[in-house]
């Protein structure tokens, strides 16, 4: 393939399909870093007058690799919804899904007629606005111990993070978390060290405080994928099976893991939950990805980091995800260098995983190494919840205390519920109300005002019967 | 008070009124709406202020605390492919790699092929290496002495990567690498400290391949439980031949021999 765009007498060529990818993509440091950006804002936009004449075939022609991953893709593409689209243009894609019309084509058959790079390619000639115009009719409802992913939802990961993983300082988080109406999505905890018999003590202790306060969610606690069904395997109990995933074999094999480790993991742990009597549906599985982290294990292989973030995505609906989660500002400014591309990565990442079928929430987040602050994480925020992402972060204050970076709050997730109108997954809701956490909802007057909230909580659910 | 809440969750009840003994989050700080209180608002920007200054904090070998470190254990310092600290932030490639004649520095002034190679980096937080490291070097080379264990001369690694560990484990043929390294500033401390363990690191090796103790500063985990938790995966990692997600740390490592150590 040799493909040239001549803007005012300067030509521009474009040696094959992964070069034209790469020099069309938006400013990200992690191409600068790989080498393969654009090396003009002239270039870039050739770059991207050449890939919006590109037909959709020719990402079926021309593989940008050849790996497990592409695969997997290729092989759970759903060829014949594709063949209507074969011939379709990027630049025409782009117009087909801001249509009015295209949330009821895809329910009806396209999510599953588009591979990651597809999808990528398309991404990267299209606005802010469009990324969110476009995702927000997009709806993926998945089920595990609640719904999430309904129309008009915005779920919260609660995140109560412990630098030593103390038990009483990580339920006292969750706890103030669930006082602020977060936690719908997920009760998960990073945990700090790595035993098997540390992430058995906190799956057991989210397992508790769930039961002991009947609260409709699910728990997860985030150690590497086999540390998990270590604890499984000794009756641990597991609702959501967590691993970081990435779009290429060898960033998975940085991760120290494989598709087939992957799928015998969910087995394991849908084999357990069809002995606990707890669940409402099959969705078992928690990914996190985020733009870069194929170039940080040097696992990229020359593909620009957008669409090595969009094949994380083609893995992980082969496994029908409860929740896929992109950290969208944790890595680092080598691969996001400032504010402006954590705010754009954020939008390409929702919009991204929500064509492609998934539950997609997005950590907001910086490190204090980046140019960034909390004004970033408020904007992007109104954005995503804007463009109906599934679920974002709650972390107390804002500050996780153990992964030392910021996010967003249990104060920042009820505020823009109210500010967007939007509402926690129906469950939970009912039992914000019930507990008297909501009133008519939206937070009740007493709910997380300070220390005596907690107490008012406890009697509550005393007199509930809990 | 409910009694029939499982003693985990009475104890986090009960400590609700003393939060900073549990966790050093920022729980129950009430609101105003759905925002912050004023107080909250003003110091969440303090902390975010200090934690950008932390990231230029200067580290010196030739002043106090390190400078002890110099005279007590030899360390010395070397230097990655990163001149500058700008350029160490935008290119973790170069921080990864030892400059040009470093190994052969490294093979003139260390014993190779050693069972403990200790390493420090500035990494991220230059203020966590100078709160963490000078308690926290002597107690681990002590008591990896004490169980019989060769250990290398420690160095300094400015401008430094974790995956430097590679070009270490190429120059020096230690079986177990421990790089103690400064992790990024966060706003509750910029004081924590990061142990990246590799058994024989190569070329190409990853995280995969790497254990982690972290955390480590005052609100964390403490000196001498680093230190046991480091020991014991040395241990583990001398045992099973090799490192990373397949080696799981013991929640009981082997206690350590003698209660004192410096």
């Amino acid at each position: 393939m040799k493909r040239s765009v001549t803007l005012r007498g300067e030509t521009f060529a474009f040696a094959d399909l992964r070069e034209l990818m790469a020099r069309a993509n938006e400013p990200k440091a992690g191409d600068r870093l790989a080498g393969i950006a654009a090396d003009s804002e002239r270039e870039r936009v050739a770059a991207k007058m050449a890939l919006a004449e590109v037909p959709l075939h020719a990402f079926l022609d021309e593989s940008l690799i050849e790996d497990d991953v592409t695969a997997l893709v290729v092989s759970s593409l759903d060829q014949e919804a594709f063949a209507p689209l074969r011939s379709l243009t990027v630049g025409e894609l782009r117009e087909l899904v801001l249509t009015s019309s295209f949330a009821a084509e895809w329910e009806r058959g396209l999510k599953s007629a588009l591979t990651p790079e597809m999808v990528a390619g398309v991404t990267r000639i299209m606005s802010a606005r469009d990324l969110m115009t476009a995702a927000a009719p997009l709806r993926a409802v998945t089920k595990c111990r609640n719904t999430m992913g309904e129309r008009g939802v915005l779920g919260v990961r609660v995140q109560p993070n412990h630098p030593t993983d103390d038990i009483a300082g990580v339920l006292l988080s969750a706890l103030d978390g669930l006082l602020f109406g977060c936690g719908d999505a997920l009760i998960g905890v990073n945990p700090a060290g790595d035993s098997i018999e540390n992430v058995i003590a906190l799956e057991y202790a989210l397992h508790d405080l769930i039961s002991a306060v009947g609260v409709p969610t699910q728990s997860c606690v985030l150690a590497h994928i086999t540390t998990q069904l270590a604890a499984l395997e000794r009756g641990a109990p597991v609702d959501l099976l967590f691993q970081s995933i990435g779009g290429t074999e060898a960033t998975n094999a940085g991760f120290g893991v494989t598709l087939q480790g992957l799928a015998e993991g969910r087995e394991a742990v849908l084999a357990s939950h069809a002995g606990r009597n707890e669940f409402i549906g099959d969705n078992v599985m928690y990914f996190e990805t985020g733009q870069g982290t194929a170039l940080s294990v040097d696992g990229h292989g020359g593909i620009d980091q957008l669409t090595c973030e969009a094949r994380a995505y083609g893995v992980a609906r082969t496994f029908d995800p409860f929740l896929v989660n992109s950290v969208v500002g944790f890595i680092g400014p080598e691969y996001l260098a400032n504010e402006r591309e954590i705010m754009r990565a954020g939008l390409e990442d929702h919009f991204m995983g929500k064509l492609l079928g998934l539950p997609m929430g997005i950590d907001i987040c910086y490190t204090n190494h980046v140019e960034a602050n909390q004004d970033t994480t408020d904007q992007l925020l109104v954005l995503l919840a804007t463009a109906g992402c599934n679920f974002v972060m709650g972390v107390p204050g804002s500050d996780d205390v153990m992964l030392n970076y910021q996010s967003t709050s249990y104060h920042d997730a009820a505020g823009v519920r109210e500010l967007v109108g939007a509402r926690p997954a129906p469950e939970f809701e009912e039992w914000l109300e019930r507990t008297g956490i909501y009133d008519g909802g939206k937070l009740s007057e007493l709910a997380a005002t300070g220390p005596d909230s907690l107490l008012a909580f406890t009697s509550s659910l005393k007199e509930l019967g809990l | 008070m409910s009694d029939n809440l499982p003693s985990p969750i009475q104890r986090a009840v009960d400590a609700g009124d003393n939060v900073s003994e549990v966790t050093p989050a920022r729980l129950f700080i009430g609101r105003s709406g759905t925002a912050y209180r004023t107080s909250t608002q003003l110091q969440l920007r303090a902390d975010h202020a200090f934690a950008k200054d932390a990231l230029e904090a200067s580290l010196s070998l030739a002043e106090p605390p390190m400078k002890e470190l110099v005279e007590r254990f030899g360390l010395f310092e070397v230097a990655t492919q990163a001149d500058s600290h700008e350029e160490y932030l935008a290119r973790p490639d170069k921080g990864r790699r030892l400059a040009v004649g470093v190994a052969e520095t490294l093979r003139a002034n260390c014993p190779s092929a050693v069972e403990v190679q200790f390493v420090v980096g500035d990494g991220l937080s230059p203020l966590a290496v100078r709160a963490q490291v000078p308690s926290l070097l002597g107690p681990l080379i002590d008591h990896a002495s004490a169980r019989g264990l060769s250990i290398g001369r420690p160095f300094f690694v400015r401008y430094c990567r974790v995956g430097v560990m590679n070009d270490i484990g190429e120059a020096l043929d230690a079986q177990n690498v421990i790089l103690l390294v400064g992790e990024r500033p966060g706003l509750a401390t910029a004081e924590s400290l990061s142990a990246y363990m590799a058994h024989r690191p190569r070329s190409g090796d990853t995280d995969a391949q790497r254990n982690l103790v972290s955390n480590i500063h005052s609100s964390g985990v403490g000196t001498e439980d680093a230190v046991r938790r480091i020991l014991g995966l040395v241990d583990s990692l001398q045992l099973q031949g090799r490192s990373g997600f397949t080696v799981k740390e013991s929640a009981q490592p082997t206690a350590l021999p003698g209660a004192g150590g410096r």
